[in-house]
């Protein structure tokens, strides 16, 4: 029973992390239709920046933190959106897609051959060492991550309900010629859903690097974890995202203790294959399709 | 306008034809390596001290009054890329090809190296690359056929362990360690209770350490690269496992123990290479090799620096250069530091292109690797 | 000359260029171009796939991986690797049936990471499975045949084994695209109501996209095997899946010399680039960047951008906006 709660207890921690970086995956989905192959890399690159930023001046992490906040949310946000979506999206998803991917073997490359090959160590935001509570092990990095993720997720979800910025963005993205005709400006709300995207993936760069170490290669899996998370929680719900990743972190840690180590990324595939087949609005997702 | 098309393809193609020529003055190596993907940091640190063995070498006035020139390409840690580099830099006839690291490249391109005649000393620590009789093949590290025994073996008798649970990463590297090691733990009457895998670049080990407490096995061999044993040993450490743990070379490394802050605390294990044997030449080696990169070494920037150095050792005592005569020469060979200061220990080379030399039973103690024991060469047992 | 005749100049020259072409190549040189031709037939199968029917795969390299492992047991058995190709196009075949199922519910996203997930599951099976595959030590020494005493060990010919294995999948996709099979991928891609309302079979011809597309893969995958002389399931995962796709997009979808191109920057381009040194491959991810956002249309299209470029003033103010 201790070992089951371990194992849900580190994998809800592992999945707050996907789902943040799943739910700004989602978003942008939903505002602009576009598959970002650079998502993994756009957490890689935060944390980057804050250990350049600590190595040069010497900052407090919490400067460096909130200075790789602004870089992420000016160069992920809005130059992505302006100088790479905007100039290619017209042209369709799969382009944009193809060209996402050619944006991240140039981030992971440049910053391996500008920063380091090397993994580095990365300043815990919260404690890691362990505490122990009737034999489960777990650490305040790993309540921070949930509880975090928590706040950011729930703040987004209340936003969006909420605030008519928040109302505004969602409905351009339900129905963007609605959205028009009602005098919303689709394309600011596009753009803010970019900047969004780009602090949810730098929180998550906070949270997951001081235990998976800084390394140029770190969003692969990642990233390939957030479009799993994203699509089997649900693509159209900022909730859906974050069940998705926490189903995605409690799943593979029950598989790979109680059923096969070596397949046990197979059974997050099996349920990936089964949820496009069978709801491909995601478990969590609500079923109306914005496209055709 | 299909003119157009087929022109540039063609110009494009031209551009693959081209041959520089084979310099007088200098003598020319070529360093195949992982310079991106899954292998970039080992195949980085190799390449690091293969420059900076170069460079010293060079400063030094060469190998017999020769400058070594070297052309260092990246195989992407993608088999087919490096037989295709092997191809081109052979096609160039360098003296003795470097590299590259993963065993799975060297078993594609050794065969390359092997058809050109031309040598080739590689970090791959795989233990069937010397058993299929290439003549120019040669280690720069133990093979896991050789470290693996002396493991078990401490294990065994050392520890006294009865039971065991392995801890190993599921790509060539760790299956290779786990197959040689669980094949040495049975022969010394280690009980293996728990065999588990892990995924490369896992992020949640959380799983494996349930599994190896549930073992109760009475300790844990871990066999993982570098990032995943820091991630495998905080795991440990916040689960409160209490029984020893055991490594080879990687899982006491001096990257880990940085990596993995405290937790790696009392890690022990067999280690080929270390940058902290208690050996003059090898300090000296750390301290400037820190200097020139502002990182430390690991065992694979030792790989690398000693196997240019084997390079000029082998070279100046047949005084000349002959690819074939280097082959040969390499086969029963013994070298010693004295004489050879930059191969930085003692060594001898089978006929299969083994390597054999001292290596140590180490410990990790207040954030250092401390050597416990000196393990003799196999051959002097 | 019409732009019929053009077109069957500019065809002629190419197989010139592509026959004359070893002769000036060296070891290093004849391989990458044998690996330019194997990765550019199976783009051609992935392109009749994406490009001509409109299925976005992310699955491609399994069936790459199919061909190459039958290919490498045949060989290891002590058989030739002939009969890999039929028992590889039938596999593949009958995969790509399968794969094709998921096409019928979803399309777009939810179909490329259906089908990266199917790539990722043959993966894990290929690695775990050690018994049938090797596992993680893979397959070595898969030796290149010899027919009727005529080695084609050596790499000069091997190429030309190769080129012709191109040459020949060409053909087949030729032929399917001027069928009437190739006019209902062209309706099924452009409009799937509309071509269920002049009477395609959506259905049946879904599947089939993909699952000729998979076997023409399958078939270039037997010859990948003996070429490279050693396989492990590294090299058909689905990382690989994403390059094929680029390569697809990245040449032009759904322009038959596409594939040709874009195996050319997937196989040859970095190659080019090493002059860089450690910024190689950023260079390359931006060329891809900058090709997408210039010339969405691929390599292939870009003859007629330029033509658009020289154009004195665009016929359609909108043009002059993108």
């Amino acid at each position: 029973m201790i070992d089951f709660v371990q194992l849900v207890v580190s994998g809800l921690a592992t999945g707050a992390i996907y789902a943040l970086v799943a739910i700004g995956f989602a978003l942008l989905w939903q505002t602009s239709n576009a598959v970002n192959f650079a998502q993994g890399e756009f957490v890689m690159l935060p944390a980057f920046v804050v250990l350049a930023l600590i190595k040069a001046f010497d900052l407090p992490l919490w400067l460096a933190a909130a200075i790789a906040l602004v870089v992420a949310v000016v160069i992920m946000g809005g130059l992505f959106k302006r100088a790479i979506v905007d100039a290619i999206l017209p042209q369709g998803a799969m382009t944009l897609a193809i060209a996402t991917i050619g944006l991240a073997v140039a981030m992971k490359n440049g910053v391996r051959a500008g920063y380091s090959a090397e993994a580095h160590p990365f300043p815990a935001l919260f404690p890691v060492e362990p505490i122990r509570i009737l034999g489960v092990g777990f650490s305040l990095a790993d309540i921070g991550a949930l509880v975090l993720a928590g706040v950011a997720i729930g703040g987004l979800s209340l936003f969006l309900a909420h605030t008519l910025a928040g109302r505004q963005m969602q409905a351009a993205a339900q129905n963007r010629d609605a959205a028009l005709s009602l005098g919303i400006d689709v394309d600011r709300m596009a753009l803010y859903t970019f900047g969004i995207n780009a602090a949810l993936a730098t929180v998550a760069a906070l949270l997951v690097t001081p235990s998976y170490l800084a390394k140029f290669d770190m969003g692969e899996s990642l990233g390939l974890y957030a479009f799993y998370a994203a699509i089997i929680g649900g693509f159209n719900r900022v909730l859906g995202a974050l069940w998705g990743g926490l189903i995605v972190g409690v799943l593979s840690n029950l598989a790979g203790a109680y059923l096969s180590a070596s397949y046990k990324d197979g059974f997050v595939l099996a349920l990936l294959i089964v949820v496009i087949l069978f709801r491909p609005e995601g478990l969590f997702g609500s079923s109306e399709e914005r496209k055709v | 306008m299909n003119i157009v098309r087929i022109a540039t393809v063609a110009l494009a193609f031209a551009t693959l034809a081209s041959a520089p020529s084979f310099g007088q003055q200098t003598v020319r190596l070529t360093n195949v390596c992982e310079l991106s993907g899954p292998g970039t940091t080992a195949g980085t640190l190799w390449r690091n001290g293969v420059n900076l063995a170069i460079k010293e070498i060079n400063a030094q006035g060469g190998i017999l009054g020769r400058k070594i020139e070297i052309t260092t390409v990246d195989t992407q840690t993608k088999p087919d890329v490096a037989k295709s580099l092997a191809e081109k830099m052979l096609d160039e006839k360098p003296y003795v090809m470097l590299g590259p690291v993963f065993s799975g490249s060297v078993k594609v391109n050794m065969v390359v190296a092997e058809q050109a005649g031309i040598p080739q000393f590689m970090g791959g620590e795989a233990a069937d690359l010397t058993l299929q009789g290439n003549p120019f093949l040669f280690r720069t590290a133990f093979s896991q056929a050789t470290g693996m025994p002396k493991v078990a073996a401490w294990i065994a008798n050392g520890l006294k362990a009865k039971t065991i649970a392995l801890v190993w990463i599921n790509n060539d590297f760790g299956k290779g360690g786990r197959d040689a090691v669980k094949r040495e733990l049975a022969a010394r009457g280690v009980n293996v209770v728990a065999d588990i895998s892990t995924e490369p670049a896992a992020a949640d080990y959380a799983a494996a350490v349930v599994r190896a407490k549930q073992s109760g096995a009475d300790a844990l061999f871990a066999y993982l690269t570098e990032e995943e044993s820091a991630r495998l040993l905080i795991e440990l450490r916040k689960q409160g496992y209490d029984k020893p743990i055991v490594g080879e070379t990687t899982i006491m490394g001096q990257k880990v123990i940085e990596l993995a802050g405290g937790a790696a605390e009392g890690v022990r294990g067999h280690v080929g290479l270390t940058v902290d044997a208690p050996v003059p030449l090898i300090q000296a080696f750390a301290k400037r090799y820190l200097d020139e990169y502002k990182s430390a070494s690991d065992h694979n920037g030792m790989k690398g620096y000693t196997a240019v150095y084997f390079v000029k050792a082998v070279t100046e005592k047949l005084g000349k250069f002959d690819p074939k005569a280097f082959a040969a020469a390499m086969k029963g060979l013994k070298l010693s530091a004295k004489d050879h200061p930059g191969i930085l220990m003692d060594v001898s080379f089978d006929d299969k292109g083994d390597i054999d030399r001292e290596s140590f039973l180490v410990e990790v103690k207040n954030g250092k690797q401390t050597v416990i024991e000196v393990l003799p060469p196999l051959g002097k047992k | 000359m019409t732009a019929g005749r053009w077109r069957l100049l500019g065809v002629l020259v190419l197989i010139a260029v592509l026959l004359a072409f070893p002769f000036f190549l060296r070891n290093y040189g004849l391989n990458l171009y044998a690996r330019w031709a194997l990765i550019a037939a199976a783009g051609i199968g992935l392109n009749l796939t994406v490009g001509y029917a409109g299925q976005v795969s992310l699955g491609h390299a399994a069936f790459l991986g199919f061909g190459a492992y039958l290919s490498a047991f045949a060989i290891k058995a002590g058989w030739t690797m002939w009969p890999a190709i039929p028992a590889a196009a039938l596999l593949c075949f009958v995969v790509g049936l399968a794969l094709g199922f998921p096409a019928l519910r979803v399309q777009h996203h939810y179909l490329a990471f259906a089908t990266l997930g199917f790539n990722a599951l043959v993966f894990l099976a290929m690695r775990n499975e050690e018994w049938l595959t090797g596992g993680n030590y893979g397959i070595q020494r898969i030796l290149r045949p010899v027919v009727f005493g005529w080695s084609l060990r050596d790499s000069f010919s091997y190429a030309y084994v190769c080129l012709g294995v191109l040459a020949v999948i060409a053909a087949i996709a030729w032929w399917i695209l001027r069928s009437p099979w190739g006019r209902a991928f062209a309706a099924l891609r452009d409009n799937p109501i509309r071509a269920e309302s002049l009477g395609v079979n959506v259905r049946a011809y879904t599947l089939l996209a993909f699952a000729i597309g998979g076997a023409l893969a399958g078939i270039a995958g037997v010859f990948f095997a003996p070429l490279i002389g050693y396989i492990d399931p590294h090299m058909f995962s689905g990382l690989v899946s994403i390059d094929l796709l680029l390569i697809v997009i990245v040449g032009g979808s759904g322009r038959f010399i596409g594939p040709l191109l874009g195996a050319a920057v997937g196989v040859l381009l970095p190659e080019w680039l090493r002059f860089m040194g450690d910024w190689y491959l950023v260079a390359f991810g931006a060329l891809v960047l900058a090709l997408m956002a210039w010339c969405p249309t691929g390599l292939a299209g870009l003859p007629e951008r330029v033509a658009t470029l020289l154009r004195p003033a665009p016929r359609d103010p909108a043009e002059r906006a993108t």
